[in-house]
């Protein structure tokens, strides 16, 4: 194997384009614009008897939160109210969102609504929604022929 | 005032892997939104942190540079299989140069269902006082 040892002080045009390709690559891996989704996010995770949904919300009352099921649908509606604007305060910057959110979900299954539970600890929502026991699956044993 | 009101609907952004050193946890680290406002005597700065709790909140403040980060530990449901995602579950990060002197000692901070407040109190020494002006 033969390798070329350049000296260092020499101009490398490999090296610079190196450097150009990074420079470049750079502006495009700054941060995005932030992306429009849904609000609130919602996360699911479904089990066998019940499904978590989890919900990040956060600066709200939960007192603000309203939650509705029906058969299979879930609804979220709320408000997240924003700053008290008091005189003589000045904006630096200005991200966080406020105002009303609406959301409904379509469930795998049918819940029941009597047993729903649901939390609000740090800013996250976790609703538990059991699925209701008409809509369960039942095993069927196959009786052998007497 | 062109944006009076700002839109809910917003992604997380997440921190460009590419910006210093690499992380030694291999976790997601969003940009938490923040408000930033200002009055005559203190600096206000509200982040969006859901998942953070008063423990897992590390505010720094160096020379002139205030970080805010959280660690966030994410709950895992045995028995569920996470079917659906809208939002990623990560730790956050964010640092603002301060133009200004503070008194250190007595900024505060508070964590509140996911919200991170801090009041700094700015400097006796560069309060803005309003000069009056003889009339010659």
């Amino acid at each position: 194997m033969i390798t070329i040892e350049r000296p260092s002080w020499r101009w490398d045009p490999w090296k610079e384009m190196d450097r150009m390709q990074r420079e470049v690559s750079s502006i495009f891996t700054l941060p995005r614009p932030r992306r429009v989704a849904s609000f609130p996010p919602l996360n699911i995770h479904s089990g066998d008897e019940d499904v978590i949904i989890t919900s990040e919300i956060p600066g709200i009352d939960p007192a603000d939160v309203d939650l509705t099921v029906t058969g299979d649908t879930l609804t979220i509606k709320g408000t997240r109210k924003p700053h008290e604007v008091k005189e003589g305060l000045t904006w630096h910057r200005r991200e966080r969102g406020s105002g009303d959110f609406f959301r409904t979900v379509q469930l795998p299954y049918a819940v029941d609504a009597g047993k729903v539970q649901a939390d609000y600890v740090n800013g996250v929502l976790k609703i538990v929604l059991p699925r209701a026991e008409a809509d369960k699956p039942r095993k069927i044993t196959v009786k052998p022929a007497s | 005032m062109e944006d009076t009101k700002k839109n809910l609907n917003v992604e997380k952004a997440q921190v460009p892997e590419t910006a210093g050193a690499e992380r030694t946890k291999d976790r997601t680290v969003f940009i938490p939104a923040v408000d930033i406002l200002e009055d005559a005597n203190n600096l206000y700065l509200y982040a969006d942190m859901p998942g953070a709790n008063d423990k897992g909140v590390n505010i720094t403040l160096e020379n002139d540079v205030l970080t805010i980060e959280a660690q966030v530990d994410g709950v895992s449901f045995e028995k569920h299989n996470t079917t659906y995602t809208e939002y990623g579950i990560g730790d956050y990060h964010r640092a603002f140069t301060l133009n200004e002197a503070f008194e250190r000692d007595k900024i505060e901070a508070k964590m509140k269902n996911g919200v991170l407040s801090i009041v700094l109190p700015k400097a006796e020494a560069v309060k803005t006082r309003s000069i009056p002006i003889k009339a010659g």
